[in-house]
């Protein structure tokens, strides 16, 4: 058990992603989707974490709140997954080095348990790191 | 009584697929049930009916609550906005008709505008490898009749394109692919054992960001030539084994996704994906097809090369189009604070770009032109919601394999909305008054 492991981030889209945001992504569902971040049995263990834990992604490029689940398309040890959205958004590696394309899959990342942490809604989130005043 | 309105073509994926069913009521203004759409599908007609929809423009205040403002108001908002400023970017498009995207880009061209489509945090590297080495390709329709050889690679239509594999790649039972999936040897390559890769006859879990060094890998074994032990944690024999079953059939397709154009190496994956079927061809018949995510991000690419020459990431700020992925691409403009006015439309870069060029978003004027609430309306300081289009109004739109298909308008929007077609018609008369354009 350690308190944070080192794992290899991808993002990409689920059907629960693609439902979500047609639905509306002012709504907890859309959290439900996409605020996870899908890990291998093994990777959870070694972090010492329960299923639907809260936890902290951190990379270089920022860090975020998710729920930790049991990745459902696995196994796939060492890497994680969260569904493309704004979670995801705020850790990936934004360099596009000179393609236009940021780097969405491929980024090492830091996770620990944040049990006391919430995960945000996807538009408060992005109002919050942009510093966006709502009324 | 209802109506049941057939051969209706879905506003979601690549796949457009044109055997949806819907139901509408009798006066056709609300929409009952639908038939035939995959879940995604399904929801994107539904959504329209919400009772909570906003249906009129909001102008952000000074105490970030939203004020409700008329459509005139709006256009006039963005019309100024768009004339001041010196570099705005005008992003999106992939979630709107063609005819709108092409109004879009008038005003773009005397706005002096970037713009660029969702192609830049899609396939934005597939056009960059397409012009470097051209791309062998087929249609959908092809595939269903032809194709017994099916790789998907980096790419999980069971969540992302739900229905392409019941539609065109591995169920249906075409003229020379009889038996359906049984005619047909399937093979994924990603990371991850997705569901996808689940009902696949070879799945090769690649090391991530691998792919360059496997495609490579693939042609050595086409040729019969040495290789190491393992490549891209795949053994040899594995490699060997896809080589003789991509090159054993009648006719072959790679599908890829973003599992190869957002990884390391970008554009220069698919270059080397190009490449192998190019190989491939000298064995047999092979093709190529990237899948295209938004229902319209193809017919956004083929309408800015058609009138600028360029397929997305176009600076027209001098005058004319210029094309430099890494510098007029949306997502470098705004992480480098070059640009001063946001225009989305039909598209969430709120959501699906890096939060660092977000930020550029939320500091500069900004117009989002959406029928949804989305983290884009969420920073932006003018939220235009518009009719769904595919749904409340038709249009053209361009499927994933580059063949035309008009949307239908299926149900009536809101008492008193706006399409982006009009919305757009709107802005553009005020922009050329202000710049005095005839
Ligand atoms: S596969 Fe794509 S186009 Fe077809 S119904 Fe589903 S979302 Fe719509």
């Amino acid at each position: 058990m350690a308190n944070s492991i080192s794992v290899n981030l991808i993002s990409g889209r689920t059907i629960q992603q693609g439902v979500a945001i047609e639905s509306g992504k002012e709504k907890p569902s859309y959290r439900t989707a996409c605020g996870i971040i899908e890990m291998d049995p093994s990777d959870l263990k070694k972090l010492g974490a329960w299923k639907s834990t809260n936890v902290k992604v951190t990379s270089d490029y920022g860090s975020v709140v998710v729920k930790a689940v049991e990745a459902t398309q696995g196994p796939h040890p060492g890497v994680a997954f969260i569904p493309m959205g704004p979670w995801a958004n705020s850790v990936i590696n934004p360099n596009t080095y000179s393609t236009g394309m940021p780097t969405f899959k491929g980024t090492p990342v830091k996770i620990e348990v944040a049990i006391n942490e919430p995960v945000l809604l996807g538009i408060e989130l992005v109002q919050k790191n942009c510093g966006v005043i709502v009324g | 009584m209802t109506k049941t309105i057939t051969d209706v073509i879905c506003p979601f994926c690549g796949t457009l697929c044109d055997d949806v069913e819907v139901v509408v009521s009798d006066d056709g203004k609300k929409l009952l049930e639908v038939a035939n759409a995959c879940v995604i599908g399904t929801e994107k007609f539904l959504h329209s009916q919400e009772p909570d929809r906003v249906t009129r423009p909001r102008l952000r205040q000074e105490d970030g609550s939203w004020k409700t403002v008329s459509y005139e108001e709006a256009a006039d908002y963005t019309a100024k906005m768009l004339a001041k400023a010196k570099k705005p970017l005008m992003y999106g498009w992939s979630s709107t008709n063609c005819e709108a995207q092409s109004i879009g880009n008038e005003i773009a061209e005397i706005a002096k505008s970037c713009c660029d489509n969702t192609a830049a945090v899609c396939h934005g590297t597939t056009l960059i490898a397409v012009q470097d080495i051209g791309l062998p390709s087929c249609t959908l329709g092809e595939i269903k009749n032809r194709a017994d050889r099916v790789i998907f690679w980096g790419c999980n239509p069971a969540h992302a394109h739900p229905r392409h594999m019941s539609r065109y790649s591995i169920f249906p039972r075409g003229f020379f692919t009889g038996k359906g999936q049984m005619s047909r040897k399937m093979v994924v390559v990603d990371p991850r054992c997705t569901d996808t890769a689940k009902m696949a006859d070879v799945h090769l879990q690649i090391q991530q960001g691998h792919d360059y060094e496997l495609l490579d890998a693939l042609r050595v074994a086409l040729k019969g030539e040495w290789l190491p032990d393992s490549v891209a944690g795949i053994p040899a024999e594995k490699i060997r084994e896809v080589a003789d079953i991509m090159k054993s059939g009648r006719f072959g397709i790679i599908f890829f996704g973003m599992g190869v154009t957002q990884s390391l190496s970008k554009n220069h994956n698919i270059d080397a994906a190009i490449a192998l079927t190019k190989d491939l061809n000298e064995h047999t018949k092979f093709s190529i097809m990237p899948m295209r995510g938004h229902y319209n991000v193809t017919g956004s690419g083929e309408v800015f090369a058609w009138q600028f020459g360029f397929p997305y990431s176009v600076d027209l700020t001098r005058g004319f189009a210029r094309y430099n992925p890494g510098d007029s691409s949306s997502v470098d403009l705004l992480t480098r604070g070059e640009v001063d006015a946001m225009f989305t439309i039909g598209s969430d870069p709120g959501a699906h770009f890096p939060i660092s060029a977000v930020k550029g978003i939320a500091k500069v004027d900004s117009v989002c032109i959406d029928p949804h609430m989305t983290p884009t309306s969420g920073v932006s300081k003018l939220h235009v919601p518009v009719a769904f289009n595919g749904v409340e109004c038709g249009g053209n739109c361009y499927r994933m394999d580059n063949v035309p298909i008009d949307c239908r308008k299926v149900v009536e929007p809101p008492e008193g909305m706006l399409t982006d077609q009009e919305f757009l018609t709107m802005v553009l008369d005020r922009l050329k008054k202000l710049k005095g354009v005839a």
